[in-house]
């Protein structure tokens, strides 16, 4: 078998781990909360729409409410999952490209298949 | 296990090229099953040609001529230039980033089993006397109307195969990403590699339509499906768009590795650095985005409208500038090179002008206004034919020579390979040129015969003699291969005398591990620049030699695929048979239990030893004094 190294952490190594650590936490807890606002926010307007609250037409409602699906589309992915850490290059560049495929060949379809 | 039990005798060979899950035996595998089906469609063009040789001609019959241009399409494509091209991939793209294997070798093999299996279910077809014969795009509207089995024999045999491309495309990329030695950055990467890294990146977006499309044509013939049934409220256009979302791209995945097989050679045997290797590779990432933006350039007459075609044409023509820049840095690679004018080169050299040619027409058609002329007449054929026999058939041709002494550990014939180039290239030039006129004079493509008197005769008759003669430059090559196999003399790590990449600086073939250290890349062409250092070694290691991980053969690829070929086989008789159903679930279920024990049993691979691959570096060492 080959040999298994162990490397120690020096302090200043170890004090900067630990900050990383303690700033991607808080970064999380803020974007949690944010995403919880941001449902509770959508929620209370659909709600407000169905009460007849003046202001909350359905013209308005809809496209906010995809406006926060893909803000929180986008904090998930670069919060939750880590993709706004380094080394995530490469699956973003794919990611981008198979949704803007699956975006321009539906539209594509739409547009002269069923036209 | 260890690898010092040298197994023998005919059972353990077999049984080890049944289990291999080693990259550079994969690659075998994959050209010689490459190989058997370009010889199987070469077969069917031949008959091809002869029937058409004279007009009124009843060699064979109208409905066998449907089902061998249809074969010889769909062999072609995804049994033969396909495969042989992942032959390649697979044994020197990890050789070329200084890596052991690839990331997924049990995937790999897994790979090269679907399409093995996939191509044997496609032309039991011929035994069966029910072929596919609605042309090698099958499009619904005559494919669903097709009696028999033929089609069904086609949807599922290239299901089977696409699964196995997709998982080879797959394995490519994350090798490419995750597995390169210490120094060798993206802009260091072998123009090979890079071209392998695009064409898998083109096969991940491109291979699910075509997955999908495959799924709706087997669901509407076999299990009562109306997606392309316009009776039924479906779409049959659809069909047309889904192929060729995949069918586009399909034709750049087998020209990206293509010319990524020419950039090496010229490099070579020029003795030069690459012209322009950010061009290139800017070139190549940029004809892999185009295309998938230029599918509808093969529907202009469809009747998409003026403003979609006009889309569409204009980004054809788009895709000529990055090809252009490709072409001239070849040509400026070239320029006050030392030049060797060895077989490979003599293919490079014969590719630029044949591959202009076709592109040049292509330019052509992707004028929808010209197309609506030109669409479905002997034009198109000549043009197809240029740039896939032009392009990939002689990128494959100089990949076989150039490579051979890496993968066999022999060296082809220098001579019979220019015999074999001059008859092949002769012949091709003379079979399709023709062809073009063909067109002009009104020939429409997939005609079984014609009649005298349309001034088509003569020049059917030239194209079937270019035929012959491709037809005598490949037996030559078959000869070349069984004649250096039969005499067996090894040659060293760098036969050619010129490598610049990695592959070269390894014995050939090279240990199954491939390298005893991982390499340190310290610039493009690594071992140009260790041999312009007078490097003794050949290869700066970037580590000392330790243990290597190295995973174990696997019968189950095979397994896992065969139960797919049954489930086939049940998918396509069980509205007839009382026992369809069951061998469907049989197969299945097969499947399902291999891919069980695959995942429950852990296989944790095994250790080479410091101690033997030293000892291999020393019997090497004492071979070569």
């Amino acid at each position: 078998m080959s040999e298994v190294q162990m490397i120690k952490r020096s302090p200043a190594e170890q004090s900067l781990s630990q900050r990383r650590a303690k700033e991607s936490m808080r970064s999380q807890v803020a974007m949690f909360s944010l995403m919880i606002f941001l449902t509770l926010v959508s929620f209370s307007m659909v709600f407000a729409h169905l009460n007849d609250v003046p202001g909350f037409s359905k013209f308005f409602i809809i496209p906010t409410l995809f406006l926060f699906a893909a803000v929180q589309v986008g904090l998930q992915l670069y919060y939750f999952m880590h993709m706004n850490e380094k080394g995530h290059g490469i699956p973003q560049m794919f990611m981008f490209t198979g949704a803007m495929l699956g975006f321009l060949l539906p539209l594509t379809f739409v547009t002269i298949v069923w036209w | 296990m260890s690898s010092v039990a040298q197994k023998s005798g005919f059972g353990a060979t077999l049984w080890d090229w049944l289990t291999t899950v080693d990259h550079k035996k994969i690659g075998i595998l994959y050209l010689l099953g490459g190989l058997f089906f370009f010889v199987l469609g070469g077969i069917e063009a031949m008959i091809i040609r002869l029937q058409l040789i004279t007009p009124n001609n009843d060699l064979v019959s109208a409905g066998l001529f449907n089902d061998l241009i249809t074969m010889h399409g769909t062999t072609m494509i995804f049994l033969a230039a396909m495969p042989m091209l992942f032959g390649f991939m697979n044994a020197i793209m990890p050789l070329q980033i200084g890596a052991r294997d690839v990331a997924f070798p049990f995937i790999n093999s897994l790979g090269f089993w679907m399409f093995a299996f996939g191509g044997l279910f496609l032309n039991i077809s011929w035994l069966f006397g029910e072929v596919p014969d609605a042309g090698w795009t099958s499009y619904a509207s005559l494919s669903l109307h097709s009696p028999g089995h033929g089609i069904d024999f086609y949807a599922i045999g290239l299901q089977i195969a696409g699964g196995g491309t997709l998982m080879a495309g797959i394995n490519f990329l994350v090798t490419i990403i995750n597995m390169r030695a210490p120094g060798m950055t993206y802009m260091r990467m072998p123009l090979f590699t890079w071209t392998t890294f695009v064409a898998s990146a083109m096969i991940l977006f491109a291979f699910p339509p075509l997955t999908i499309g495959l799924f709706f044509l087997t669901f509407d013939r076999m299990f009562g499906g109306n997606f392309f049934d316009h009776t039924m409220g479906g779409n049959t256009i659809i069909w047309e768009h889904i192929f060729w979302i995949f069918g586009h791209p399909e034709v750049y995945i087998l020209i990206l590795p293509a010319f990524g097989i020419f950039s090496e050679v010229f490099s070579v045997f020029a003795r030069k650095r690459l012209f322009g290797y950010t061009a290139m590779v800017f070139a190549t990432v940029l004809i892999g985005f185009l295309g998938f933006m230029v599918w509808a350039h093969h529907m202009f007459t469809v009747g998409l409208g003026p403003t979609a075609n006009a889309i569409f044409a204009v980004a054809t023509m788009a895709i000529a500038v990055p090809t252009g820049v490709k072409i001239f840095n070849w040509l400026l690679t070239i320029w006050g090179g030392s030049i060797k004018v060895t077989t490979p080169m003599l293919y490079a050299l014969g590719f630029i002008p044949s591959f202009v040619m076709g592109g040049v027409t292509g330019v052509m058609q992707g004028a929808a206004p010209l197309d609506y002329q030109l669409h479905d007449s002997y034009f198109i054929v000549a043009h197809f034919h240029y740039v896939i026999v032009g392009g990939v058939v002689l990128a494959i041709f100089a990949g076989l020579h150039y490579w051979w002494p890496k993968m066999f550990g022999t060296m082809l014939n220098e001579l019979l390979g220019k015999i074999t180039f001059v008859f092949f290239f002769v012949g091709f030039h003379l079979t399709f040129l023709i062809q073009h006129w063909l067109g002009f004079w009104g020939m429409p493509r997939r005609v079984w015969t014609f009649m005298d008197g349309q001034g088509w005769n003569l020049a059917n008759f030239v194209s079937t003699i270019g035929a012959l003669s491709m037809a005598i430059g490949f037996t030559v090559m078959v000869i070349n291969i069984i004649m250096t196999t039969i005499k067996n003399e090894r040659v060293g790590n760098d036969p050619w005398g010129d490598g610049r990449t990695l592959e070269w600086a390894i014995p050939s073939p090279p240990p199954f591990y491939n390298f005893p250290a991982t390499p340190l890349v310290r610039g493009l062409d690594t071992l140009w620049i260790e041999k312009m250092e007078g490097s003794k070694e050949m290869i700066t290691p970037a580590e000392p030699i330790t243990d290597i991980h190295m995973p174990h053969g696997s019968i189950i690829p095979m397994l896992m695929t065969l139960g797919l070929f049954i489930a086939g086989f049940g998918a396509m008789f069980h509205q007839e048979t009382s026992w369809g159903l069951g061998v469907l679930i049989f197969g299945l279920a097969f499947t399902f239990v291999t891919m069980a024990i695959r995942s429950l049993k852990d296989d944790l691979g095994y250790y080479v030893t410091k101690e033997q691959i030293l000892q291999d570096q020393e019997n090497i060492k004492r071979g070569r004094n």
